[in-house]
């Protein structure tokens, strides 16, 4: 291997420093995303049936906008519920239960992202039978819920045309696992000065598979595709062979 | 701040492990971070000495050891260090460009020193 690695003692202790008299070394060789992924693979088995989404934006993007949206153009055949994550308050829960969705709120206090175990809690409040998609609504910011996997089957990434053609480049972690891009507030696109061909260039850059939905949660465009793309998924799931009937 | 959720992780896989081999302390964590793990090294820092209060690890020093980010060329079979955060370079060997890492994500706990 090329490369030559440098130890750091970060010395946060005011005690001894190198190897205590008597000490012996536990071998442990474990990722610290272990706890959570084995919470996320029990998530996923718990969800049987549901198409679960987690979606990950900006503070402002629209998240919730484009899910009171979801929400009334699916409820007319089919059950959607909502898990939404927020430093404070429970308004974006309140918000989405008028938009006709049982919604649960994550005050996640000083943490600035969601974790598979913050999820589970939250699912248990909710009957996930029958269920047809759980949303999962991330806390507003593009780079820590990048590394985290709360058991979901699509991971969208949401940027609107008021931040910049160029968030792909600038935080393409949380883009390049995305299975989904949506581009939202195009209404206001030609009023901001959107470049739309060179953010479409930057996204594909960074995660060229995924399906990207250029639209307006506000007034209401380019939703069609959207929610005819959620239809699909989920009756792909619930068709799958082997998913456990946790939801029908 | 998402090191906080990682060191509340990391102090409850060593508790369990050092209680596993019968110890009572913890003296100190070993840690493998990559270049392109996502973590602060300061913010760690801090996440640990928040967290460690009250646990077998409250007096513990945390040892981190930062490994470069490092690729493979499918084109010529080199091994080659990636110093952006992108975690996506051109081989120095035949200028192919390569994602495959080889190295550089990592955030392990590799062992602990107890007593």
């Amino acid at each position: 291997m090329a490369a030559d690695s440098t130890t750091r003692d970060v010395r946060v202790s005011p005690h001894g420093t190198g190897a205590e008299p008597g000490a012996r070394v536990v071998q442990v060789q474990k990722s610290l995303m272990s706890f959570n992924d084995g919470v996320a693979a029990a998530n996923r088995q718990a969800f049987g049936s549901t198409l679960v989404l987690n979606i990950v934006s900006s503070p402002g993007s629209g998240k919730t906008a484009l899910l009171e949206r979801t929400v009334q153009g699916l409820t007319p055949d089919m059950s959607i519920a909502i898990v939404v994550g927020d430093l404070e308050t429970d308004n974006d829960a309140m918000r989405l239960n008028a938009a006709g969705a049982p919604s649960v709120q994550i005050a996640t206090g000083a943490v600035c992202h969601l974790e598979a175990e913050m999820v589970a809690r939250a699912v248990d409040q909710l009957d996930l039978q029958d269920l047809d998609v759980l949303v999962i609504e991330n806390v507003g910011n593009l780079v820590c819920p990048a590394a985290w996997d709360l058991g979901e089957d699509l991971r969208v990434t949401m940027l609107s045309v008021t931040e910049g053609e160029d968030k792909p480049l600038k935080y393409p972690r949380i883009f390049k696992n995305a299975d989904a891009v949506v581009v939202n507030k195009i209404d206001i696109a030609e009023v901001v000065g959107f470049d739309r061909d060179r953010a479409l260039e930057n996204v594909r850059q960074v995660v060229p598979n995924a399906r990207v939905f250029e639209l307006s949660a506000r007034t209401g465009e380019g939703l069609d595709a959207w929610l005819a793309f959620l239809r699909e998924r989920r009756q792909a799931k619930a068709n799958q062979p082997g998913i456990a009937a946790g939801a029908r | 701040m998402h090191e906080i959720g990682l060191v509340v992780s990391m102090l409850r896989m060593a508790e369990e492990s050092a209680r596993e081999d019968g110890a009572s302390r913890i003296h100190a964590i070993h840690l493998d971070v990559g270049a392109l793990a996502g973590v602060v090294p300061e913010a760690l820092e801090f996440a640990f000495t928040a967290a460690r209060q009250g646990t077998m690890a409250e007096e513990a020093r945390l040892e981190v050891t930062y490994l470069p980010a490092v690729a493979y060329c499918h084109a010529c079979g080199a091994e080659f260090e990636i110093d952006n955060r992108f975690g996506i370079a051109l081989c120095p060997q035949c200028e192919t460009p390569s994602a495959d890492l080889r190295q550089g994500r990592e955030l392990n706990l590799t062992h602990l020193e107890v007593a």
